[in-house]
């Protein structure tokens, strides 16, 4: 029975295909509050007075919280395992206010008409403070963000200084940089931007509670974390954590941005507070300008070489905003360095990667997929793509003059051995596809516009080594069904079904005996949950282990009702068999009279986690067609190749990588927040932050390089945040082919490139 | 006020207030299958087909509704399950958020342009953002409908 | 979010004239963009009773509704055919099907959107606005004019002319960053430009088929132009005279095609 590598349909296809209701808002009590947020007018501001009286009292009005009715104690929102890398910042109010957009009142009401109506009620009074929006200014401004005595570093090693607006800072280095790059012949020296890019998925910010039959706290999310919303819930409100019951159900996208607790703290205060059933659902605008963008950096990268293009040292220095509150910001600018400067371990001799993550009066920013790699990634693989030009070589010879190699230990990802690596079967299948040969640089067409290639290369990893864990149970019912509980949460992406796949692969049945339950943290296992590129490789394995122990569990049920020892009962998928003759009994015979006085029940429980974290690899070469008297970029074609180790569901797979291009072709040409001189995002909805429509790609063609994992389920590693992070620095080099302007600063308009200098 | 208008082959009568949504009046309904991604008129997560065209239920006041004729996915459940299995086969639903919103205007596209070319998909379905899929497997799934080609054996 | 107490469905044009004389009323049209500000009204009045939807051809002209929808005017065969697909070229890019089943041409003519296609494309065209009280007002002085209490009923459209339009799009369904349209009628130009960002404006008028570079350069060096978000006024100086000489040249094509 073959269930890795098969295209199975999504299990919850027919569902979501059909418009059942199985997202958050559907399945919400009738009778919810309504909850919304009125929002800080001011980039940086302390309310002085504040009169919810009139508000109170308007019709429908459950309740109006201020600050003054919140606990006085500090959190994050990072849905990150214990002890948090990120700074214990917030409150669920706060009389500071630290960015436009900060929650001043929660209002709850009957309905959301009468819910707008009280907040138009309440009075506000602030004291405008000067607010500091340039991250290169914020590190020892005279505005301090978070001045308050109780905010806490969990892990102060990470270099964190609320007095000086430092989220972290810190360095890591092997060899010696200097004297490297003042060997090259070459260095090349500059500056790249990334911007606070919007995950935009369909489904906002929204989560429900209620008060259960135990007078426990439930908790109805669309969240990657429901374990860490437990957590992060039951500290903010001074819960125990036996009192919050989190329950995951269909998602509708998520990207990173549900691994941040945006919107949760908001209905649980105020059911908690009234008792009563409560539902927040953010507006698109609210997703757009409070809540948990990603990182803005700024990346200056020194690149070394020798005149034939032997690569011999990267420094990079990532500056990297955090906005008003740090959640990811310790963790996310770490990939910028060890998640692009591995790329050219193989004749590298030094490499310097050091950081400095601050806070500024700017909307607080978080985890989007790729996670400080895509944007780390837009600066190394552009800085090779410019010496590439400085020494007149063609960039993907470059690249496999200098990239990694399978077996190699890379010093820049913390000395791991590229255990599985077909980077240099995804280079050249990717030149094959894109025509590289015929195409580099660029040919002018008779209408006088250009066509031009470029290309990079992208890694990521699969799970956070040494630290995500996921565990499995899967127990045996009914006439031999699987009944599959996980902590993993399925955004979309279709890991409920991958996991299946697996399981299925394992227990050598149809995947369509195996049943995927999650996520309630009442009875689901423990996973951290979907983030980091974890699922696949991280709750893979434990679905791996939980088989091979349930499997022998069967084998010895099998050989107790065959009269046999376990060594002589075999494991067939549909049966045990006695090896000795052909005598066997069914799953099925087995399951059911395990529903009798058993001697063993036959379920497993077992978890996943790595000391490593093997990076997929990934090339991408793009085509486009470059107007020269407006600037105007088309994108023709896209062409991208993985290596993500074994491909369990290649539909899944396709579509993570054609999804991921978008989005990042997205980032590469206009996805653009924009916020006015006082603080305000005016990108603050689908119509001002664009997003690519299906009219904005020709083509994106995706093909596969598997290498084996050793460590990974069947060999997989990961695929969902790889495949974001090439089209940036190709397209930035497509457009110098085309035209000669370096675009170093995302997103790559036609003004800039129209306007920019021509080399 | 009470209107009273056609959905899903049925008459119904809402109570609407005079600035309620289409979208609005249809949830309360009990609809599922229409989302709200945007307010903004930019996402298609919410198209319905009122008197037989595809529109944005944000956008029709609730009140105009009246007398007219409205569908949603739950009323052409036997219609869509043909380009629901195109998009399962592709995997192209991700989320599924969005997907709704496409088929009702999918099933527009087939009725008024079966013979559509990959741009002419594209062009026609430019209102309905997806963020998870890319929209190649969309498209490709869009394609094996309007050819008649659900539940055949790729090649 | 827009509220209104009270939601008519006018049986009249002159019902809805009278309604729409307080402060405290609004003309709902396709209500795209309506719903969206932030106005508080006591009556909406609906048009969509009033047989105002529909593109009739006469003899010399077009006379479209107020109420016809954009996509009625992008897939109309009779406009298509009388104006070189003008029509579509010009609207396909505005969100998708389903907005453009919404979205009216009298609701996009009255609120003078400086982003709106579909003004820069009927002001080249020398449209005319029709209004329930005034009667006829050149589009061209309508829309310069303020906001007033009058309804649109039709717009007015003369036959027996060629008309392109050319925009840029950070991508592909957003607003234009500039649009530049022309019409050709009589054997001369009428140039416009809009999304300036500010509102469009007819940058002139009997230019000869023969015009060049130079002329084009000239002609939008004349056009005020301004920045926004989406882009600044050097970069809109840089491609207004691209633009501008492109869909005349596209305009032109058309009439060749035809002989």
């Amino acid at each position: 029975m073959k269930a890795v590598g098969v295209s199975v349909r999504k299990k919850d296809s027919a569902a979501l295909l059909s418009g059942r209701p199985v997202y958050t808002e559907d399945i919400a009590p009738k009778d919810c509050l309504c909850v919304k947020l009125l929002h800080s007018p001011h980039a940086h501001a302390m309310i002085e007075e504040i009169d919810v009286s009139r508000a109170q009292r308007a019709p429908g009005v459950a309740c109006v919280l201020t600050y003054r009715d919140v606990p006085d104690v500090r959190f994050t929102l990072a849905g990150q395992t214990y002890p948090e890398f990120s700074p214990y910042d917030r409150l669920i109010l706060d009389r500071h206010l630290r960015c436009v957009g900060d929650p001043v009142a929660i209002v709850a009401a009957q309905t959301e008409k009468q819910a707008l109506a009280a907040m138009k009620l309440i009075r506000v009074s602030y004291r405008v403070l000067p607010a500091v929006f340039d991250p290169q200014e914020a590190v020892d401004n005279p505005v301090v963000l978070h001045p308050e005595e109780n905010w806490r570093a969990l892990v102060p090693d990470c270099g964190a200084d609320n007095a000086r607006n430092l989220v972290a800072r810190g360095q890591d280095a092997a060899g010696d940089v200097e004297a490297e790059l003042a060997a090259c012949d070459v260095v090349i020296d500059r500056v790249y931007s990334t911007r606070a890019n919007q995950q935009c998925m369909m489904e906002t910010f929204r989560a429900f509670t209620r008060c259960d039959a135990y007078g426990r706290l439930e908790v109805v999310s669309s969240t990657q974390v429901p374990f860490h919303v437990r957590r992060i819930l039951a500290t903010a409100l001074g819960l125990p954590k036996s009192d919050v019951r989190v329950v995951k159900p269909r998602i509708g996208g998520g990207f990173g941005a549900k691994q941040t607790a945006v919107c949760e703290i908001y209905p649980a205060i105020v059911t908690v507070k009234t008792g009563r059933p409560a539902m927040i659902i953010y507006t698109r605008e609210e997703s757009m300008t409070l809540s948990s963008p990603r990182h803005a950096m700024r990346m200056h990268v020194r690149l070394g070489a020798m005149r034939d293009g032997t690569i011999r040292a990267i420094d990079l220095h990532t500056l990297s905003n955090s906005g008003a509150y740090g959640e990811h910001g310790p963790t996310t600018v770490g990939l910028s360095g060890h998640k692009s400067i591995p790329l050219y371990t193989h004749n590298m001799k030094a490499f310097r990667f050091a950081w400095d993550v601050v806070y500024t009066n700017t909307m607080s920013a978080g985890a989007y997929r790729g996670y400080g790699a895509t944007q780390g990634l837009f600066a190394v693989e552009s800085a090779v793509n410019e010496l590439a030009h400085a020494l007149d070589m063609d960039p993907t010879a470059l690249r496999a003059h200098n990239m990694v190699r399978e077996g190699e230990a890379m010093p820049a990802y913390y000395g791991e051995v590229a255990g599985s690596c077909a980077i240099d079967r995804c280079l050249a299948r990717a030149r094959e596809m894109i025509g590289w040969d015929e195409k580099y640089p660029s040919r002018t067409l008779e209408n006088g516009h250009i066509r031009a290639v470029g290309m990079a290369l992208g890694m990521q990893g699969s799970g956070i080594a040494g630290v995500d864990t996921g565990a499995v149970m899967i127990r045996l019912g009914d006439g031999g069904i699987y009944n599959m509980s996980i902590g993993a949460t399925d955004m979309g992406t279709g890991c409920d079904t991958i996991l299946a796949q697996i399981a299925a692969q394992s227990l050598d049945c149809p995947v369509d005996n195996i049943t995927v339950h999650g996520v309630d943290t009442d009875t689901s296992p423990y996973d951290c949950g979907s983030y980091a590129s974890s699922t696949t490789y991280v709750t893979g394995m434990a679905v791996v282990k939980t088989c091979e122990v349930l499997r022998k569990k069967i084998v010895r049920a099998g050989a107790r009702m065959l009269g046999c020892g376990t060594d002589d009962a075999l494991f067939e998928g549909d049966c045990v068999r006695d090896a000795r003759n052909e005598r066997s009994v069914t799953i099925a015979e087995i399951a059911n009279a395990n529903m009798m006085v058993n001697a063993e029940d036959l379920s497993a429980c077992e978890s996943g986690g790595s000391p490593l974290s093997p990076p997929p690899f990934m090339a991408g070469c793009v085509e486009i067609d470059l107007d020269p008297l407006t600037g105007e970029v088309e994108l023709v074609d896209y062409v991208g190749v993985v290596d993500c180790g074994t491909v369990i569901n290649p539909n899944l797979a396709r579509i993570q990588t054609e999804g991921g291009i978008m989005q990042g072709i997205g980032m590469a040409l206009y996805e653009c927040p924009r916020m006015d001189g006082r603080g305000r995002t005016v990108s603050n909805s689908l119509m001002q932050y664009k997003i690519p429509s299906r009219v904005d790609a020709r083509s994106v063609r995706i093909d596969f390089e598997p290498s084996y994992e050793a460590t990974g389920p069947f060999g997989a590693k990961s695929i969902g945040e790889c495949v974001i992070n090439t089209p940036a620095p190709a397209i930035a080099d497509a457009v110098y082919n085309a035209c000669g302007v370096r675009i170093r600063d995302l997103p790559i308009t036609p003004e800039k490139i129209l306007l920019g200098e021509r080399s | 006020m009470t209107i009273e208008f056609t959905l899903n082959g049925r008459r119904v009568s809402a109570q609407v207030d005079a600035d309620d949504s289409l979208y609005h009046m249809l949830r309360s309904l009990g609809i599922s299958s229409v989302k709200c991604g945007c307010e903004t008129t930019n996402c298609g997560l919410c198209t319905v087909h009122m008197d037989g065209k595809a529109v944005l239920s944000c956008s029709v006041p609730a009140p105009r509704c009246a007398g007219h004729e409205i569908v949603t996915l739950e009323g052409v459940l036997d219609q869509a399950k043909a380009l629901g299995d195109c998009l399962a086969d592709e995997g192209a639903e991700q989320c599924g958020f969005c997907a709704p919103g496409l088929m009702m205007n999918v099933l527009a596209l087939a009725k008024e342009n079966p013979r559509a070319t990959d741009a002419q998909i594209d062009a026609y379905l430019a209102g309905n953002l997806c963020r998870c899929s890319g929209y190649m497997s969309q498209r490709r799934a869009i394609r094996r409908y309007l050819d008649g080609l659900c539940g055949e054996v790729r090649a | 979010m827009a509220r209104y107490k009270t939601y008519v469905m006018a049986q009249s044009l002159e019902e809805a004239y009278t309604l729409n004389q307080k402060k405290s009323s609004v003309i709902v049209a396709g209500n795209m963009w309506l719903r969206m500000c932030g106005l508080n009204r006591q009556t909406a009045i609906d048009l969509s009773a009033l047989g105002l939807s529909g593109i009739e051809e006469t003899n010399d002209a077009f006379v479209i509704g107020a109420m016809t929808t954009l996509r009625e005017l992008e897939t109309d065969a009779a406009l298509h055919a009388a104006f070189g697909g003008a029509f579509a070229d010009a609207l396909v890019p505005i969100v998708g099907t389903q907005f453009r089943h919404g979205a009216t041409v009298g609701g996009s003519i009255y609120s003078r959107f400086g982003f709106s296609d579909v003004s820069a494309l009927l002001l080249a065209l020398d449209a005319e606005v029709i209004l329930h009280r005034r009667g006829a007002v050149p589009l061209r002085a309508f829309q310069q004019e303020a906001w007033d209490r009058d309804i649109i009923t039709h717009i007015r459209v003369r036959k027996g002319q060629r008309a392109a339009a050319k925009s840029v799009r950070l991508s592909g369904t957003d607003f234009p960053v500039l649009v530049c349209a022309a019409a050709q009628e009589g054997g001369a130009l009428r140039l416009v430009v809009g999304a300036r960002p500010a509102r469009a404006v007819v940058a002139a008028d009997g230019v000869s088929p023969w015009a060049d570079e130079a002329e084009f350069a000239r002609i939008a060096g004349s056009v005020p132009l301004g920045s926004n978000m989406r882009a600044s006024e050097a970069y809109r100086r840089k491609i207004a005279p691209v633009l501008l000489r492109r869909a005349a040249a596209a305009c032109l094509e058309g009439t060749r095609d035809d002989h």
